[in-house]
């Protein structure tokens, strides 16, 4: 179970005025569970997920990740930003295997393990690319797995799809929850596509304009294994237009 | 196969216009000392240079030697001090604060104001055309490095920091690497300008090398051995500069990959 209790954010804007980030931000995620938050851009959700993976500590409350205080101590989940950011120096091999080597096991082992998930993940024939021989849907499914091998149970994914074209991104949708349906890792995945959200999440998370709390959480019953036409569906709809409802501030909680 | 050799002879076509414009400028320069019959301790024709050059060949390649050592030292010297500084500067920004501001002023002092003082106080052995090489070397070196150090991109220091990376890690995983290309480029730029500060450390007094040749030529009015001296600091220079790069390429195999 991952926590975050109360967590409040705030940057000193200047030295003396002081910019509110996160206000009182309450969120339990079930172990195993796809957690998307979803609010207007410039809200604070990156903020959030620098909290979490520890490069950054909350002015107030805590975060809890299997009961031991994650709070400032990076290395505890998996985190992966908008951009790809593969070294161009690493093959894509190496790029995945760049967890390993921060932790110092072995570099056989590492290797082998990553190249056994390139190959389960249809990246097997470009392990010794380096990244700017790869198509930008390439490049990001290197760095989900390198964050998948990364954090093996935890995994923060700020926006992982933001900068691809929409045909690339459907694409990346049905092969993460491919990957995720076989290792269900605990995802927390921010995004402001709702039908995004709606497609690959177990819960939705509402957030409101800068300073961010939580506006609503809503519950996404549908079965798994899910398809792109589900979206279609009327509950998906519902879904939808309840969400689009709470962004554009139609409706109070 | 024949997509590599298809790119090898492109490269050699891509060089004709570069070959056949020098061979030109050569030819110009023939025909105008023969024309004007201009005397040969004012200017010499290139094939003059090149008498004097194979005339003098065992002492030009005595001198030569004399003047490889030091730049050799000399670089080696500067890449070691450029490395400590420039990771040095990078770890504590205090030591870069105290040090930089020196690091630029150092290459404003002028190199021809200072060798006669390295040679007041290191003598006339290969030690002051050593530091002399130093002196030229270190300043490329070490700012090239620094710049490519200094990581700008944010949020690679990030990911890496999120992954309970050490500031050690770091350096040798992300900084190291990232600066490479603009080391190699301060690279380049330096063994340039190191046989060009050996041979200024030699003119102001020395027993061997180039720069003793390159005096003792001028002196005597030998000027197509002034001339020979030129090629052969060129030629020194060039080895260098082909050396560098050559290594460049199997340091950085990602900027090669590109046309596969």
């Amino acid at each position: 179970m991952l926590i975050l209790k109360d967590v409040s954010l705030s940057y000193q804007d200047g030295g003396k005025s002081v910019l509110d980030v996160l206000k009182n931000i309450n969120l339990e995620v079930e172990t195993g569970k796809f957690v998307s938050l979803i609010g207007p851009s410039g809200c604070g959700k990156s903020s959030i997920c620098n909290l979490i993976a520890g490069v950054e500590v909350p002015a107030q409350g805590d975060i809890f990740l299997e009961g031991r205080s994650i709070k400032g101590v990076p290395g505890q989940v998996g985190y992966m930003p908008q951009k790809d950011l593969l070294l161009p120096w690493r093959t894509l091999l190496d790029n995945v295997a760049l967890g390993s080597d921060i932790r110092r096991e072995d570099k056989r082992q590492s290797r082998e393990k990553a190249r056994h998930w390139l190959d389960r993940f249809g990246l097997g024939k470009f392990a010794e690319h380096y990244p700017h021989q790869l198509s930008g849907g390439m490049r990001q499914r290197g760095a989900l797995l390198r964050t998948f091998l990364f954090g093996q149970n935890t995994l923060i994914l700020d926006e992982p799809f933001g900068a691809l074209d929409a045909l690339t991104r459907r694409e990346m949708q049905e092969w993460l929850l491919n990957v995720w349906s076989q290792s269900r890792p605990t995802v927390v995945f921010i995004t402001h596509d709702i039908e995004e959200a709606i497609l690959l999440s177990d819960e939705v998370v509402v957030l409101s304009h800068s300073p961010a709390r939580i506006l609503d959480k809503i519950h996404v019953p549908f079965s798994r294994p899910r398809e792109q036409d589900l979206l279609l569906s009327g509950g998906a709809i519902n879904i939808k237009k309840h969400l689009l409802d709470l962004l554009n501030g139609k409706r109070n909680v | 196969m024949p997509f590599k050799s298809g790119r090898f002879q492109k490269k050699w076509r891509d060089s004709i216009p570069t070959i056949v414009f020098l061979v030109i400028c050569l030819a110009l320069w023939q025909i105008i000392v023969s024309y004007f019959k201009l005397p040969l301790w004012l200017i010499p024709s290139p094939i003059d240079v090149l008498k004097a050059f194979w005339n003098t060949r065992e002492l030009l390649w005595a001198h030569t030697l004399t003047t490889l050592l030091e730049t050799t030292a000399g670089f080696v010297l500067a890449i070691a001090l450029g490395l400590a500084a420039g990771v040095a500067m990078v770890l504590s920004p205090l030591i870069k604060r105290l040090f930089y501001p020196l690091l630029i002023v150092s290459q404003t002092v002028p190199l021809i104001a200072v060798a006669p003082l390295l040679i007041l106080w290191l003598g006339y052995g290969l030690l002051p055309k050593i530091v002399t090489v130093v002196l030229v070397c270190f300043f490329p070196i070490a700012v090239s490095l620094i710049e490519g150090l200094e990581v700008s991109d944010d949020d690679l220091l990030n990911l890496l920091k999120s992954m309970g990376a050490t500031r050690w890690q770091i350096l040798y995983m992300i900084r190291w690497p990232n600066a490479l290309p603009s080391f190699f480029a301060g690279l380049k730029i330096a063994a340039t300008y190191s046989v060009m500060g050996a041979v200024i450390g030699e003119w102001l007094g020395a027993s061997s090398g180039l720069g003793v040749y390159l005096t003792r030529s001028s002196h005597s009015f030998r000027t197509d051995q002034v001339f020979a001296a030129i090629v052969a600091i060129t030629i020194l220079s060039l080895f260098y500069f082909v050396l560098i790069a050559g290594i460049r390429r199997l340091a950085l195999p990602w900027l090669h990959t590109k046309e596969d």
